[in-house]
């Protein structure tokens, strides 16, 4: 059984494009947006978004359940704590 | 911890035995941890530049540590006042920083991939020299996905960061607070330090 039909996404952040720190303040703009125990998928082409956006899930206690390098870009699923 | 709810754990140990003594590492363990988890890390941050480069660093440090969930300040004193002002318009020399990497942001590829040390871009002298390398250095940020410094100061305050200006460098420099936006309180010295000492992270820039 995949990640996501666990935990089906909620909501999608498409943060394409963007460099530090925007990624990470629009993904802390998007969980606030969501209930406990929701996912949040969130795009990235920042390669350091890789290492951050692990370290910001670590540090808000919230859930980093998969990272995936799909083509062109990093995709993340977080589910909020 | 009361002495009572020892006893009640242990009721007939030695106070010098290995016992007493493993029990007493684990609970001060637990007892850490606890304070850890419900400990708020907070963020000082001195802001000292009015360029549009330094710009950068208060702002995007501080924006992610409240992302981060700490609470941060920022004080801003002497030429950081500037980064308060209603309207920016900082601008970067390239006089006073003689190893910027820039590379052109627009026209053919060859000369994109071309590093120019900036000041060898114009001649210094010339009038709009430095209009040139701000426009130039907005250029590059724009294509590269950076946010612009009145996003990420918008950004910083919606994630409730702290703003103080110095009251002295904003007498000295003749600022009025009607110059500033209206999210900034005004505190000197003995305000900043206080809130530094209780910080875990605090920067100056």
């Amino acid at each position: 059984m995949s990640v996501t039909s666990l935990n089906p996404v909620v909501l999608e952040l498409d943060a394409s494009g963007l460099s530090c720190p925007l990624p990470i303040l629009k993904t802390r703009k998007a969980i606030g947006q969501l209930q406990k125990g929701e996912v949040l998928r969130v795009l990235a082409t920042d390669h350091g978004a890789q290492k951050d956006i692990e370290s910001f899930c670590k540090q808000t206690g919230n859930a980093l359940l998969s990272t995936n390098e799909l083509e062109g870009a990093y995709e993340f699923l977080i589910r909020k704590n | 911890m009361a002495i009572s709810e020892v006893k009640n754990e242990l009721p007939n140990a030695d106070p010098q035995s290995a016992e007493m003594n493993d029990w007493f590492e684990k609970k001060f363990e637990e007892e850490m941890k606890k304070r850890e988890d419900a400990h708020t890390p907070s963020m000082a941050i001195i802001a000292t530049r009015g360029t549009l480069d330094w710009a950068y660093p208060p702002f995007i440090l501080g924006s992610t540590g409240a992302a981060l969930g700490w609470d941060v300040t920022i004080f801003y004193t002497f030429y950081g006042l500037l980064l308060l002002q209603k309207d920016l318009n900082l601008k970067v020399s390239p006089l006073g920083n003689p190893a910027m990497p820039m590379k052109m942001p627009m026209g053919p590829d060859w000369l994109q991939k071309m590093n120019i040390p900036m000041p060898n871009v114009f001649p210094s002298i010339m009038p709009g020299f430095e209009t040139t390398a701000t426009a130039l250095m907005k250029k590059t940020f724009q294509n590269k996905g950076v946010a612009t410094i009145e996003e990420l100061r918008e950004l910083s305050l919606e994630a409730d960061v702290k703003f103080v200006a110095c009251q002295m460098t904003v007498d000295v420099f003749g600022f009025d607070h009607s110059d500033f936006i209206d999210d900034v309180s005004y505190a000197g010295a003995a305000s900043f330090l206080p809130v530094a000492q209780k910080a875990d992270v605090t920067l100056f820039t």
